[in-house]
């Protein structure tokens, strides 16, 4: 962290910004709850699984430019893992602390299983090699309940454990310093603490020279083997870096949901998580984090919205609301990426690339860098 | 660098968060009412939840739950119903779960906030099991109309029934008449790999077995496929005189033609799944002869039923795809235990529901201690003449234990 | 043996559906190098139409064969101007947009036009009309349709019609020289935007052949048809080598046999462990093994054969 590059003002300015948000979201859950009603708190805890889902597929896509069109199966792995290891499905109950972190290292390894034979392959290709790995996943679980029983097959597995520990279940309104905090609250503040170590994580990785490496080869592949690097330990390990987090967050959404089956992790997922990714802003935390919440708020917004507007606009109900809302979504995404290509906010790399004017973002990035003139 | 980007994407995160619950605040113009408001006129509102998938594929069947619902409360409001001495009003409030577990559950959790009384759904048992938990939560009562997996009701909630037959139940009928009641020796088995067509296809195999029936074959298939002449090809080597297809009618009917073009002549044989009127015009001359099975008594011989499904298809310019019946009873069923418990105050008419007895157009509705429907019949039926015909009801017992 | 001669005809027939939809994905990738994630809903669309106009034609008491011949114009007119639309709307203005941007828009598309359609056609299956002969024939044991004998016939036809196009009309050098580098090819005078709208055109029209041909095969119709198979055409395209047109019938017809004879064998081949259920996965099994020899599909690397 170049902190020193601040001058003092600027730092403390930071934190001071810091300090209010983190207010903000340690309040969110009892002002939505308030505002809106429980269904948004719920709404919120997905949106945080999702951002974490983006930031990991961000990885492979963003930073290291591999289309990966099956990422929703990483997701399944860490949440059978979860169900599996914590549920009446073998009478296994283990400690969550051994099962969230397993999840994340066992979709690592799925994900440099994938990686393996795809190194050679590119753009499209790579897309539908790895759209197929998401699929081979989802078939295997969704069958593989004979001749052994394993995974229920589409059944799915029910009686999930919640995240627990220490007697004290997430799964079960709390009492902590005589705030009485639901379900949901709770596992809003467990996301939220997971959330933030794969922001942090992410912000690490970007900086570091694995990142740089995974850039470069995004610029291009055959110019970064020039340079020296190790493109295909490179690829991969961003392959089972991106995996991790896909498995952490299924773990965390198995505990959550108490009921998983095939059908949650279908190829839709996996294009969802791409449209925030690419909606968002490839290769930019914020903007993977703008895209993510967006994704998962603008169809349950629409839910409510679609009926009066129609009402107020035509005086009467023409269509459906139900009809209109993935209409509305799917015009949405068109409308985001015609007026910003690169994505809401894109990175500043990105945002070089695709400028005419090379003098304006130089000005922006130095500001960024040094402050304003001021 | 770092904590600048950090920070901003804490404030990203944060105002997106914000403008989206800006954006709500369509939602918020109905406030959270206590589920009974006395109203200027000294009728209170009692809010009904439903919930089916709206869109996505099996959008025509959620569709049809919503409208038999729907068709429940109008006639309930239209009847003027009496609710502890006070007249009430029943209000629908309907949400689409696009068959996602995920989306159930915040369907599930929001029908909850809105204090709804009691939820009419979900249709899939994919969606209705993550949801059931919420409403066990919250107390709220819950009657899927069509989800059929057994672990629905086995999950220990108290406020979980449903007015359909269980897999279990059915498939053991379907086994049963497969074996006995049209001799067939070998059967081929065919499952769309849903929790539906897999649980129902695996519960008739174990019951065909019971009955001295070989299953020579078990092939699968998808919910979204429409080519199955590689699988029937392979069942044709097999030598059925039977084939039975766990899965609903929009891979049902173009099977059933399949079938007959590859000269594959056995009888064919669906659950409920494939009693609709879809079916018959989907598979056209091809499906003559086909049976297919549906919980309940066939509604023209209920009381009220005729009644039901004209009045269905004079509102719906439709008729009724599948479960319409089902929603209708359900609800139904749900305002007799309010009656009876003189409140619409969940916690209040939970316990009469349990012991609820009441004759609706599916069929008569109690409930085993479980939430199952209790005895329920099932009714066989083939297509006669372009027409599916009642052939026999058979008495389904209790719930098959798991 | 029968059964054997059964399940290649059947691999045949499918195969050709796939060939069918995986020409247009090819077509457009050839020349924009663009996968037009929409294609299967405009195949929907297509269909979608030609149910429509057939049903109000079939009840004037045409014959069905001209009744298939008007339906099938109009349903290729109508996709037309949707595929003419939705590269000018969604595609053109991202014409120079990092690569992952039409991708989104594409997405976008796709649920716009499937949600669309569930308002116009409404959310049940409909029964396609029988419009063209299905008399059977018996060969060898095995047995074929009339229909599934059109439809091997047309993807033969409109892959062979599409080949002598790019290869021997101007229309098809400026194709190939759009493909080639667009930039030198508007500097040689040619009109990039109307070649890429024409192709365009080109592809929505096949997808309305292909709509129809597909709907007449199985006879059902619904508004979500399209998403199935465009992934299946877009797996047998990048199974030939995506852009290459001989390369989308033969990725067809492969995935095709390779499904059938998938669901057909698996269970003998595994001793009973795998059956018909993993039929998907050992397509994409085969697909990832062909990948790995030959990174960009079987006959990829043809590049001057780019349609």
């Amino acid at each position: 962290m170049n902190l020193g590059k601040f001058p003092y003002c600027k730092k403390c300015n930071a934190w001071r910004v810091f300090a209010v948000l983190a207010i903000v979201l340690l309040a969110l859950p009892f002002v939505t709850d308030a505002l809106l009603g429980r269904g948004w708190v719920r709404i919120a805890d997905f949106a945080l699984l999702y951002i974490m889902l983006a930031l990991g597929l961000n990885i492979v896509v963003g930073y290291a430019g591999l289309l990966d069109l099956g990422y929703v199966a990483f997701f399944a792995v860490g949440a059978y893992n979860y169900a599996l290891l914590s549920s009446p499905q073998f009478g296994l109950h283990w400690p969550v602390w051994v099962v969230l972190p397993l999840g994340g290292l066992l979709a690592g390894f799925f994900g440099v299983l994938l990686g393996a034979p795809t190194l050679r392959l590119r753009g499209d290709y790579l897309a539908i090699v790895t759209l197929g790995f998401g699929e081979i996943i989802r078939i295997f679980l969704n069958n593989l309940n004979a001749p052994v029983n394993v995974t229920n097959g589409p059944q799915g597995i029910s009686m999930i454990d919640p995240v627990q520990s220490g007697g004290i279940s997430l799964g079960s309104t709390q009492q902590v310093f005589g705030i009485t905090l639901p379900s949901v609250h709770l596992y809003y503040y467990l996301f939220l603490c997971f959330t933030l170590l794969v922001i942090f994580v992410s912000l690490r990785l970007e900086n570091s020279r694995i990142g740089r490496a995974w850039m470069a080869i995004r610029e291009d592949e055959v110019a970064a083997e020039a340079m020296g690097i190790n493109t295909r330990n490179i690829k991969l390990l961003a392959f089972s870096m991106g995996a991790t987090f896909g498995g952490l967050s299924g773990g965390l959404f198995a505990g959550f949901q108490g009921f998983i089956s095939p059908e949650s992790f279908s190829l839709t997922e996996s294009v969802m998580i791409l449209c925030m990714v690419v909606l968002g802003g490839m290769g930019n935390i914020g903007g993977v984090i703008l895209g993510g919440v967006l994704l998962v708020l603008l169809p349950e917004a629409l839910r409510n919205g679609a009926g009066p507007v129609q009402q107020w606009l035509f005086g009467k109900t023409l269509v459906d609301p139900e009809s209109l809302r993935m209409l509305l979504f799917g015009l949405a995404l068109v409308v985001v990426m015609l007026v910003r290509p690169a994505g809401l906010w894109p990175s500043t790399q990105r945002r070089r690339e695709l400028s005419d004017d090379d003098d304006d973002v130089v000005k922006q990035e130095l500001e960024s860098v040094y402050g304003s003139s001021k | 660098m770092s904590y600048k980007h950090l920070s901003l994407s804490l404030a990203v995160l944060l105002a997106a968060t914000l403008v989206a619950c800006g954006k709500s605040g369509t939602s918020a113009t109905t406030p959270a009412t206590p589920e009974v408001n006395s109203g200027a006129s000294d009728v209170s509102v009692v809010k009904i939840g439903a919930s089916a998938p709206l869109t996505g594929p099996q959008a025509h069947i959620g569709k049809d739950n919503e409208n038999g619902t729907r068709m429940a409360i109008e006639d309930a409001n239209a009847k003027g119903v009496i609710i502890g001495g006070k007249k009430v009003r029943f209000e629908l409030l309907s949400e689409d779960d696009q068959t996602d577990p995920k989306t159930a559950t915040i369907v599930a959790q929001k029908l909850v906030d809105a204090k709804v009384s009691g939820v009419i759904g979900h249709l899939n048992s994919g969606t209705t099991i993550p949801a059931s938990r919420i409403y066990s939560d919250n107390g709220i009562p819950q009657i899927s109309p069509s989800a059929t997996a057994v672990t629905y009701t086995a999950q220990g909630f108290k406020t979980a029934f449903r007015v359909m037959a269980n897999d279990g139940q059915q498939g053991k009928v379907l086994g049963e008449f497969a074996a006995k009641t049209l001799g067939a020796k070998k059967i081929a088995v065919l499952d769309d790999r849903t929790a539906y067509g897999q649980g129902l296809a695996d519960e008739f195999i174990k019951s065909a077995q019971a009955n001295g029936a070989q299953i020579v074959t078990h092939e699968y298939t998808t919910d979204k496929a429409v080519d199955f002449t590689a699988v029937l090809t392979s069942i044709k080597g097999k030598k059925p005189d039977l084939v039975f297809f766990g899965g609903m009618d929009p891979q049902g009917a173009p099977m059933l033609k399949q079938l007959k073009t590859l000269a594959l002549d056995v009888k064919f044989m669906m659950g409920d799944g494939g009693y609709t009127p879809k079916f018959i015009e989907n598979a056209g001359a091809a499906s003559e002869g086909a049976y297919a099975s549906l919980p309940g008594v066939p509604l023209d011989h209920m009381p009220g039923g005729k009644d039901f499904s004209q009045r269905y298809e004079a509102k719906f310019k439709q008729p009724i795809q599948l479960y319409a019946p089902y929603c209708y009873d359900a609800v139904n069923v749900m305002i007799a235990a309010m009656q009876k418990a003189g409140s619409a105050d969940p916690a209040k008419y939970l316990p009469e529901l349990a012991k609820v007895e009441y004759d609706g157009v599916t069929a008569r509705i109690t409930f085993d201690d479980k939430g199952d429907l209790m005895g329920g019949a099932i009714t066989l039926y083939q297509v006669q003449q372009g027409k599916w015909q009642p052939l026999q009801t058979m008495g389904g017992g209790p719930a098959a234990a798991h | 043996m029968d059964i054997f001669l059964q399940q290649i005809l059947n691999g045949l027939v499918q195969g050709s559906v796939y060939a069918l939809v995986a020409l247009g994905y090819t077509m457009v990738y050839g020349i924009l190098g663009l996968i037009n994630f929409a294609h299967g809903e405009v195949v929907m669309v297509g269909a979608m139409v030609a149910l429509t106009v057939s049903q109000l034609l079939l009840a004037t008491g045409l014959p069905p064969l001209l009744v298939l011949l008007i339906a099938l114009m109009v349903a290729a007119a109508a996709c037309m101007v949707l595929g003419y639309g939705i590269e000018r709307i969604a595609y053109r203005p991202l014409r120079n947009a990092p690569r992952l941007a039409p991708l989104i828009t594409a997405i976008g598309v796709s649920i716009v036009l499937q949600n669309l359609a569930m308002i116009f056609w409404g959310r049940e299956y409909h029964a396609f009309p029988q419009l063209l002969p299905n008399g059977l024939h018996t060969l060898g044991g095995a047995v074929i349709n009339d229909v599934q004998l059109i439809i091997m016939l047309v993807a033969l036809l409109m892959m062979t019609g599409l080949m002598l196009l790019v290869h021997r009309t101007r229309l098809g050098r400026a194709m190939r020289a759009v493909a080639e580098n667009p930039s030198a090819a508007m500097l040689m005078g040619v009109d990039i935007n109307r070649v890429i709208s024409v192709t365009f055109m080109l592809g929505s029209a096949l997808a309305a052949v292909a709509g129809i041909m597909v709907s007449a095969n199985y006879g059902i119709v619904h508004y979500y048809m399209g998403s199935i198979l465009g992934l299946k055409a877009f797996t047998a395209a990048v199974l030939g080598g995506i852009g290459n047109l001989r390369g989308a019938m033969l990725g067809g017809v492969l995935l095709g046999l390779i499904e059938s004879l998938g669901a057909g064998y698996i269970g003998d081949l595994s001793g009973g462990f795998f059956g018909s259920n993993y039929q998907d996965v050992f397509a994409f099994f085969v697909l990832i093994a062909v990948l790995i020899f030959r990174p960009s599909g079987l006959l990829g690397e043809r590049v001057a054969e780019r349609a």
